[in-house]
This record gives C-alpha cells, sequence and structure tokens, in this order.
C-alpha cells in the first residue's frame, strides 16, 4: 500500500516540480505567501499552486480545511521523496507552522473553516504577537489589552520582536483580558486583521543590520468578537503549547544539507599540515564542536524514532532548543575566528561570503535569546524535568 | 539504527541493575579497598555469579557456549555496573582479551579459550601499554622466535585485573617489524607481577617479562602478518568504558539531585536556588547525549560499522568529559559531606579519573576523531 503511494509521489513530484525548485535555496528564494505575495521566479509560483491544490503544503491537516489529509506514514513518505529529490519548501509560513495546529486544537469549526484553507493557500500571511518591550522572558506579564465593547474586542498597547509583521496581513495575538486576575489567569489569544488605521509596524535594526523583527502599535485596534481562540482568559495554555512548536523549530535550525562542512571551511581558512588543521588548539575545538554536533543530530534522531514507535515524546524540547542554539553561537565563534582578519570587515573589500558571515555570526546571537532564553530553557529543565522546588 | 531496545535488552537491562544494586553496593569497594589480598576471591564469587546468568560469554559465538548478545548487551552490563561502581573482569576479561581472540585467533585456539571464558572458568588480561599515559610510548617488548616457540622479554604497565587473571595477553614486537600478542600464562617462568592499588581502591599491577619462553602455539592469530587487531581493541575498550561512565554518571547526577531536594539551608531546600538549578540542568541535557552516543557508538561495534572507530572516539572522549564534570560538580553541590571519606560520591571522582585515562583521554580522542574525519 505505502510502496504505491511513494511510487505515486515520485512520479508525482517527477512531473510536477519545477527544475529551479530542484535547487539549494538562500534567504531570498523563501515564499511567504499573503494578500500581496512576491515571488522570486514564476517557477516558486507554479510550485506553490501545485502543491496548494494538492494539499500538500499542509499534508497533514484535513482535506476539508485545505490539507491533504495524508496519514502521518503518507506524510513522511511524501517529506522523503521531496528530500530525496531536493525539492524546495514551497511555502515558509507562521500559519503552518504556528497558528494551525493551535486552530485544529483549539478553534471552532467556523474558525478552522474560514482561517485555514486561506493558510494552506498561503493567501494569508499571519505574523506572532507575543513578547512586549516589559515581557520577554516574563512572557505572563504582557500588558496589551483587549477590552469587550459590543461585538468586538478594542486593543490598545504594543508588541516586540514580532517577525515580519510589516509584511503580515493578520496576527494572533496575547491579550489581557482581565487585568484583575493572577497574570496567567487574564489572557486570551485573540486574531486581528492588521489591515486597519490603528495597528502599525516599525521594523528593529539588530546589531547584525536589518532585521525581520517589528514593533507593532495598537491604539483603539478592533477586532470581533468570534476571532477568540479558546475559552475568554484561556490563552495561556495555548500559548505555552505554541511555544512547544516554536522551539522545536528553533532548535533543528542551523546546517542545511548543501552546506559546505564546517571542517572543510576551516580547512580552507587555516591551511593543512600533513592533513591536519594547521593550528592544533583550534583543532581540538573544532573537534570537539563536531562531536557535539554530531551527539545532538543523533539525539534529534533517536527522539524522532522513539516517538514513531509510540513512546510519549519526552519533555524535550527544552533541551533540544537549550543544546542546539548553544551550538549554533559556537559554530559561528569558530567560523568567525578561522575567518581571521576577513571576519572583521563590514563593508568595502570583503569577499560576500566573509560579509555574510559576520552578519549571521551577530544574529545567531538572538538564537538563545529567541523563542525562551536559554535560561528559560534552563529553568523549564530543572522544574519540569528534574522536579527542583 | 535501532534506537528502541529490544524486549531481550530490555529484559537484560533490568537484570543488571538488579543484580549489581542487590550485590554489589558502592560499599563492595571499601570491602576492596581493605584487603587488595582479598580482590581475586571476591571477584572471582561475583564472576561465578555473573557466569551463571551468561554475562562472561556475552560477546562470544553461541558455537563456543556464548550469548552472542553482541556489545549493546555488554554495554548494558556495564552501565548497569557503573550505577555502584562495582568492579568487574567485564571491561579486561570480555571486552578486551576475549573480543581480541575472537577476533583475530586461530580456530584451534578459539576452541581452546573462548569456551572457558564463556563458562567463567578462565579470566584474561590484555597488557600494552608501557608509558605514562595511554599510547604515549610505542611498544618495545619483544618476541624473539627460537626453535620452538618464542622469547618475550619487556615491562608493561597498567595492566587491568592483572592480578585477577589466569593469563594475560601480551602485546611484542617480532623481529620482523610486525607485532603480535602473545598468551602468557600467569604461572609461566619469569613473569613478575608488580601490584598496586587504584585511586578507587582496586588493584591492577605491572608486568615484568624477563626471558618468558611460550610456545609457538601462544601466537594468537599464528603467523599472520598483521594479528594486532589494535583498533577494535581500542574501539571495544572505549565503547564499554563509555558506557559505565554513562550509567556512572548518571548515578552520581541523581544522587545530587535527590540531596538537592533534601538538604534544607536559609530555611529552604539548596535545590530552590536557581544558581544550583541551572547547573543541573546542564548537566541532564549533556546526560542526554551521552545516552545517545554511547547507544551509537555499541552498536556500530555489532554492526562492524565502517565509521566505529570515529563513533568509538566520539562516545570515549563526550562521556570522559560529561563523567568528569558530573562528578566534580557532585562533590561541590555535596558541599562538606562530598569531602568525607564515608560518603559514596568521593568513589565516582575517582573511577571518573581511572576511566577517563584508561584507553586515551578526551585530547587523546578528539585527536583520532578529527583524523578520521580528515581535518
Amino acid at each position: 500500500m505505502l510502496d504505491t503511494f511513494r511510487r505515486e509521489i515520485q512520479a508525482w513530484l517527477a512531473a510536477n516540480c519545477p527544475a529551479s525548485m530542484r535547487t539549494p535555496m538562500t534567504e531570498d528564494d523563501i515564499v511567504w505567501g499573503g494578500r500581496n505575495p512576491s515571488f522570486p521566479s514564476q517557477d516558486a509560483k507554479v510550485w506553490l499552486e501545485r502543491m496548494a491544490v494538492r494539499g500538500w503544503t499542509v499534508p497533514e491537516w484535513p482535506q476539508e480545511y485545505g490539507g491533504g489529509g495524508l496519514s502521518p506514514e503518507e506524510a513522511r513518505i511524501l517529506r522523503e521523496e521531496m528530500q530525496r529529490l531536493g525539492c524546495r519548501p514551497p511555502l515558509y509560513s507562521f500559519g503552518i507552522w504556528m497558528l494551525g495546529p493551535v486552530l485544529l486544537r483549539y478553534g471552532t469549526e467556523a474558525q478552522k473553516k474560514s482561517f485555514l484553507p486561506p493558510i494552506a493557500r498561503a493567501e494569508i500571511r499571519w505574523a506572532q504577537g507575543y513578547s512586549e518591550p516589559d515581557a520577554g522572558s516574563d512572557l505572563a506579564h504582557l500588558q496589551t489589552r483587549a477590552e469587550k465593547r459590543g461585538d468586538d474586542f478594542i486593543i490598545n498597547g504594543s508588541k516586540v520582536w514580532t517577525s515580519y509583521a510589516d509584511e503580515s496581513d493578520w496576527i494572533f495575538c496575547l491579550v489581557r483580558t482581565d487585568p484583575q486576575a493572577l497574570k496567567q489567569k487574564g489572557i486570551s489569544f485573540l486574531l486581528i486583521d492588521m489591515k486597519q488605521p490603528g495597528i502599525k509596524a516599525e521594523p528593529i535594526r539588530l546589531i547584525s543590520g536589518a532585521s525581520p523583527f517589528c514593533e507593532v502599535f495598537f491604539k483603539d485596534a478592533r477586532t470581533p468578537a468570534h476571532n477568540l481562540v479558546g475559552p475568554l482568559n484561556g490563552g495561556w495554555q495555548i500559548a505555552k503549547d505554541l511555544l512547544t512548536h516554536e522551539r522545536q523549530a528553533i532548535s533543528t535550525i542551523g546546517q542545511k544539507p548543501d552546506e559546505q562542512s564546517l571542517e572543510a571551511f576551516c580547512a580552507e581558512k587555516l591551511g593543512m599540515i600533513d592533513g591536519q588543521l594547521a593550528d592544533p588548539g583550534f583543532r581540538d575545538r573544532l573537534s570537539a564542536w563536531h562531536m557535539d554536533h554530531a551527539a545532538f543530530q543523533l539525539t534529534l534522531e533517536r527522539e524522532a524514532a522513539l516517538q514513531r514507535a509510540g513512546h510519549s515524546p519526552g519533555p524535550t524540547s527544552s533541551i533540544f532548543k537549550y543544546v542546539g542554539s548553544e551550538l549554533n553561537k559556537r559554530k559561528f565563534e569558530l567560523m568567525m575566528e578561522a575567518s581571521g582578519f576577513g571576519s572583521l570587515i563590514w563593508e568595502g573589500t570583503g569577499s560576500a561570503r566573509e560579509l555574510q558571515l559576520n552578519r549571521e555570526w551577530l544574529r545567531s546571537k538572538g538564537n538563545s535569546i529567541e523563542g525562551g532564553t536559554s535560561e528559560i530553557q534552563l529553568n523549564v529543565i530543572a522544574k519540569r524535568v528534574l522536579g527542583l522546588p | 539504527m535501532q534506537w528502541e531496545w529490544s524486549d531481550e535488552e530490555k529484559m537484560l537491562r533490568t537484570a543488571a541493575e538488579d543484580f549489581f544494586r542487590k550485590k554489589v553496593p558502592v560499599n563492595f569497594l571499601r570491602e576492596v579497598r581493605s584487603d587488595p589480598n582479598r580482590y581475586p576471591d571476591l571477584i572471582r564469587e561475583l564472576w561465578q555469579d555473573m557466569a551463571n546468568m551468561g554475562w562472561s560469554g556475552i560477546l562470544i559465538p553461541e558455537a563456543y557456549g556464548g550469548l552472542a548478545f553482541g556489545f549493546r548487551g555488554l554495554g548494558m552490563i556495564m552501565e548497569a555496573a557503573g550505577h555502584t561502581l562495582a568492579p568487574t573482569p567485564l571491561l579486561a576479561s570480555v571486552a578486551c582479551a576475549g573480543s581480541l581472540i575472537e577476533t583475530i585467533g586461530l580456530d584451534s585456539q578459539k576452541q581452546e579459550m573462548l569456551p572457558a571464558l564463556a563458562e567463567g572458568r578462565t579470566l584474561l588480561t590484555v597488557a600494552h601499554e608501557e608509558g605514562d599515559r595511554f599510547g604515549s610510548k610505542s611498544c618495545k617488548a619483544r618476541a624473539t622466535p627460537e626453535r620452538e616457540g618464542y622469547k618475550l622479554q619487556g615491562e608493561k604497565t597498567m595492566v587491568i585485573d592483572g592480578t585477577l587473571v589466569d593469563g594475560f595477553l601480551v602485546l611484542a614486537n617480532l623481529p620482523t617489524g610486525d607485532q603480535a600478542w602473545f598468551l602468557v600464562a600467569r604461572r609461566d617462568d619469569g613473569l613478575e607481577l608488580k601490584p598496586f592499588q587504584l585511586l578507587d581502591g582496586r588493584p591492577a599491577c605491572k608486568l615484568s617479562l624477563r626471558d618468558v619462553r611460550v610456545p609457538a602455539q601462544s601466537r594468537l592469530g599464528g603467523e599472520a602478518a598483521d594479528g594486532t587487531a589494535q583498533d577494535l581493541l581500542l574501539d571495544s575498550a572505549s565503547a564499554c568504558l563509555s558506557a559505565e561512565m554513562f550509567g556512572a554518571a548518571r548515578e552520581a547526577f541523581q544522587m545530587t539531585l535527590a540531596y538537592l531536594k533534601q538538604r534544607v539551608q536559609f530555611g529552604v531546600p539548596i535545590g530552590s536556588f536557581q544558581a544550583l538549578q541551572h547547573r543541573m540542568a546542564q548537566m541532564y541535557s549533556e546526560l542526554e547525549l551521552c545516552q545517545t552516543v554511547v547507544q551509537r557508538a555499541l552498536t556500530a561495534l555489532d554492526q562492524r560499522d565502517p565509521q566505529r572507530s570515529a563513533w568509538a572516539s566520539l562516545a570515549k572522549a563526550k562521556t570522559a568529559e560529561v563523567f568528569q564534570h558530573v562528578a566534580r560538580e557532585a562533590i561541590q553541590l555535596h558541599g562538606g559531606i562530598g569531602m568525607t571519606d564515608e560518603h559514596p560520591i568521593g568513589f565516582f571522582l575517582k573511577r571518573a579519573r581511572i576511566n577517563t585515562e584508561w584507553y586515551g583521554s578526551p585530547a587523546f580522542h578528539r585527536d583520532r576523531y578529527a583524523r578520521l574525519h580528515g581535518f
């Protein structure tokens, strides 16, 4: 049965995935969709449309909500075959990664029907409104207010570190709906259309230069009351669920399959003597990193295999987030060190690769801050896994 | 890669954990320490119980009376032994000597030695080191062919379980420049043992060979030009030591965790302090990685994976670093009580030091790993 399915997938991908969509991609090649979508090429548009028609932008969602209706095994086969052929993901989407799972679990039938299909078809681009200027690690301290007035909620306040808010159509937000309640108990999960005069998004410039992050300001913004997801003042549980998805996404960033290996990069920069990196001290630290990286990748593989075999997921997302982001930072430190003077050039004569490297190095410092800092992950491990008071 | 443990493996794990907790608690090391001369008798008695469960033959093919359960099985037992730091001949006699004989021995040699090892009647060890750290000096011991057999001369050091065994596999140079292993019986003339006691109370010894004469058939693998299999020896010893270190590190961690929940200062359990919580959470994350790499290295040995040396070096370097870190932190977090001889935690620090030096330090293995990965 599954073999037949695999052959069908192979044939369909071979016939429908344009050749240029089977080449390695850069950040500029990412398709995000939305009301005013931009495509790096006609092929990218065609590829997205063909996948969306089959529901394969979201293979495991039910067909009635725009998904492919595939079983987990079938979806795995689709992923494997796409990987084998080198197919690019047709769509990147916070709607798919974050909001979709929340709506499928907590949304009303009407919410699922109205919001999920446009996500699957890439018609609406979503932003995530979580952090605030005074609510970072202490997310539950958030102060953005939503007051019920008639059939609407009126929203006032601001959000920060909102990725791509300036290019998004809608935003899912954590808002305070009961200022009197204990802080976790007065929070709700609200969906808000960003195309309205009361909402303004401004980009944030980082140490690495331009960034997708924005600050978002709400001044008497409105959304209909039926856009509340889950119970009123019941948003915190949803928020925690969603953060788990986000942690997993961040912990698996890093090496893309086609990327040059770190040891090859360092060999090029430092030179080799008798088949060994010329700098023995650096070589020892590179070897330690290589080992830790391999150990981490294998641990991800082990966890995935055990979950497939029916073991309940371990409390691993915090461990993976912590270890993965710290490893990624260490990698960029090694690359900068290996690059020497070349790594110092911000603009002017440097090679494009070096100019990109120092920006990526700076950007990697955010890995252990976004999606819950390393310190917060350690708190979670200490309390929830180790049971420390 | 098979990440799930089979039902048989899980049963073995339970049996091993049970056995060591009941029969060989950490205090067993105190008995050993108080009278090193009793060590052989104590261990041989223990070994009979383990042999009855088949563990002496865990690696040995069924044709020679073994269980053929592989390194995953052996690793499981060693991990369980690590929980209580149980001294056993598993490393020297099973992981090292036994697997050497099985890999490079002639059929006749296997027939002669493997069934006796599997039944637990015979204990062997390997004698290869001559310098003051693993691999620091090349082999100087000599084997000179004579009319009947060989004459062995040389000095060996850090012979694990040397005071306990019936015989030694001794590495020596031939006049041709090749190396070979020779089986030397404990009672052979010219063989002198110089015992010493290790940090954690276990005995080991140096070996002096003065014109020890052995018959031709004592040369492991016969006249084969390269019968040393030194990479295999290093890989299997490293993977098995890693399993033991992982078990011991996890135990030291659990003891410390329990202590942090129970010890009250300033009116609260000290485990409520974030400065300590973060250190525990970091160690826990590292232990998760250790569990993975130990399982990977053991499986690679069973599968004769071409990458097995790299996996073994990864496991050895990583678990040694983590075990040492956990053991040092365990003492610090236990505070004053951790410095007392009465408390078991000190034995973990001592074992960490020993296992780190045996079969290559972390730096040794990072070098080997880098070489295997071409940088």
